[in-house]
């Protein structure tokens, strides 16, 4: 395995070698690698690009790596993963995708995954976001997640994009059925002039079910960021979505929430805030001897932590 | 030691000049001193000032006979002064270990935190790991705010009402905390505060009544005056 690639790996996976379990590496737009197992099978699709990950009944504590490492500048991909969890299952989905672009063409991946959770699964899903490369090329990522919780199942989804993706547009939708609960958690940093847009949109359809989106971001710099999230409430559910958002220097962020509630049993609550760093926050780790700088620098990490 | 020379602080309110803290000097050796004085009567501002958080319109600071006047806060801390805040500030992600990681100024161990949670009461296993963020009470956070300017183990520290919001941790182990610290870096503690307890260990007591210094000398001196004609309410004081 190259450097890049292995670096790559590392950041969007957090793998230091090749998996156990099953996992599907793709790169450069191929199959690098693939490993199945006795309860999880990943077969390639025939009418484009794209892979289906079948995960049987009844298997838990089972992990699939599906990352995507892009080292060649200039090259464009929609790839097409869907996932089908069976019934009573629990299992951690890593995805996640890296873009090394050395050249001056823009690099762009596409993910598309829909997820079909099965009853009482449980589904922890990760994906992360990360470019580098010393090429004046644009790093393009515009993941698409359709997601669609069966009864009583669980899924947690935490996505990452903390650096060097100069353009993201996210799309999240997803339909929560009876008793069923989905937990997002996004984290974003934008610097220099990078754009990040996300988009979630969630249905509680069922009897008792809930979601709870939970976005944090940090805009530096000259970037621009822009979250949505539409909850729409048709039954007795309940929905929370939270946008918090620390600015600094020329950026802007703009946060568009929305909530429908079709049932009146339906109990839904936004909440966003959009700030600077809050001076007493610096002062205090200032009186502990950080400096202003080294200060920033803590409280944004913690805030992306 | 800490010196003020003829230290004033204004503020322009609506275009208007206001003296918050005006030409106060004195100096500070002793182990423990108390400054008290009526709500609004510029003792935390006073507190900022050597802390460098505000700056001073007039007069200079010394510690320890070096001029920190144009010192940042940064450079105030590195030359020994800490300053727990009357309210301690929430963070988001931020944990008890990282602040006292901070505050000792290297990585430690749960041992380590342990010898200063423990000595504000708090159980080191349960908090090292937790967020100072909204979740925590004002008491625990405040505790943790005070267990983080112990960690300093600086020569200087000032507590800005170290003991509101405290209420189910005694004064005595607050005051064991002050001797503790005394002990192990052998500095000066200052100690915001209208808590006669308080007031009663103190080496030197300072009053501060609208931006003034009133009153400076030794308890038996001070204290007196200060229940019976001082600028406290009599009533409340009567009631502490």
């Amino acid at each position: 395995m190259d450097k890049i690639t292995k670096d790559l790996l590392e950041q969007v996976a957090g793998l230091h070698e090749i998996p156990t379990g099953a996992y599907n590496i793709r790169k450069d737009g191929e199959l690098y690698g693939r490993n199945v197992s006795a309860n999880i099978d990943i077969v390639t699709k025939t009418d484009k690009p794209g892979i289906d990950i079948i995960v049987k009944d009844n298997t838990v504590n089972e992990s699939v790596h599906i990352p995507v490492i892009i080292a060649q500048s200039g090259l464009k991909e929609s790839v097409y993963n869907d996932f089908f969890i069976g019934e009573n299952c629990d299992v951690t989905i890593i995805a996640g995708c890296g873009i090394h672009n050395g050249g001056k063409d823009a690099s762009e991946h596409s993910g598309i995954h829909s997820f079909d959770v099965g009853k009482n699964s449980r589904v922890k899903y990760v994906e992360k976001h990360y470019g580098q490369g010393e090429g004046t090329g644009e790093r393009i990522m515009n993941p698409k997640t359709n997601i669609l919780l069966r009864e009583g199942s669980y899924m947690e989804m935490d996505t990452v994009q903390i650096e060097g993706i100069d353009s993201t547009k996210r799309e999240t939708t997803a339909r929560i059925l009876d008793d069923a609960k989905l937990i997002i958690k996004e984290k974003i940093m934008t610097h220099d002039k990078q754009y990040a847009e996300t988009n979630f949109s969630v249905d509680l359809d069922g009897e008792n079910s809930s979601t709870d989106v939970v976005s944090r971001s940090v805009a530096k710099d000259e970037s621009t960021q822009l979250f949505k999230s539409e909850i729409n409430g048709n039954g007795v559910c309940h929905g929370h979505s939270e946008c918090d958002a620390i600015i600094m220097d020329n950026a802007s962020v703009k946060a568009v929430p929305a909530l429908t509630a079709n049932n009146v049993e339906a109990s839904l609550v936004h909440e966003a805030a959009i700030g600077k760093i809050a001076g007493e926050q610096l002062i205090k780790l200032m009186t502990l001897g950080l400096s202003e700088e080294e200060a920033e620098k803590e409280i944004v990490a913690g805030f992306l932590k | 030691m800490l010196e003020l020379k003829n230290v004033s602080y204004e503020v322009n309110d609506e275009n208007v000049n206001k003296e918050i803290i005006k030409n106060i000097s004195f100096t500070i050796d002793e182990r423990f001193v108390a400054i008290t004085g009526p709500n609004g009567g510029g003792k935390s501002t006073l507190a900022k000032i050597i802390a460098g958080i505000l700056t001073p319109t007039e007069g200079r600071i010394f510690l320890d006979g070096k001029d920190i006047t144009d010192l940042s806060i940064t450079e105030r801390a590195k030359n020994g002064i800490s300053f727990a805040f009357q309210q301690p500030v929430r963070f988001k992600g931020i944990t008890v270990k990282d602040l006292i990681t901070f505050a000792v100024g290297h990585s430690i161990t749960t041992t380590e935190a342990c010898s200063y949670l423990s000595e504000v009461g708090l159980c080191a296993k349960d908090y090292i790991n937790r967020e100072l963020n909204a979740s925590l009470s004002g008491g625990e956070a405040k505790r943790i705010e005070i267990a983080m300017t112990m960690a300093r183990g600086t020569s200087l520290s000032i507590f800005d009402e170290p003991e509101a919001g405290i209420d189910l941790w005694s004064f005595q182990s607050l005051i064991k905390v002050f001797e503790m610290m005394h002990e192990k870096s052998g500095g000066s503690i200052i100690i915001i505060s209208h808590q006669e307890r308080i007031l009663n260990i103190a080496d030197k007591v300072i009053v501060l009544a609208n931006g003034e210094l009133v009153n400076i000398g030794s308890k038996d001196e001070v204290l007196p005056g200060l229940l019976v004609d001082g600028p406290g309410c009599e009533k409340l004081i009567s009631k502490m």
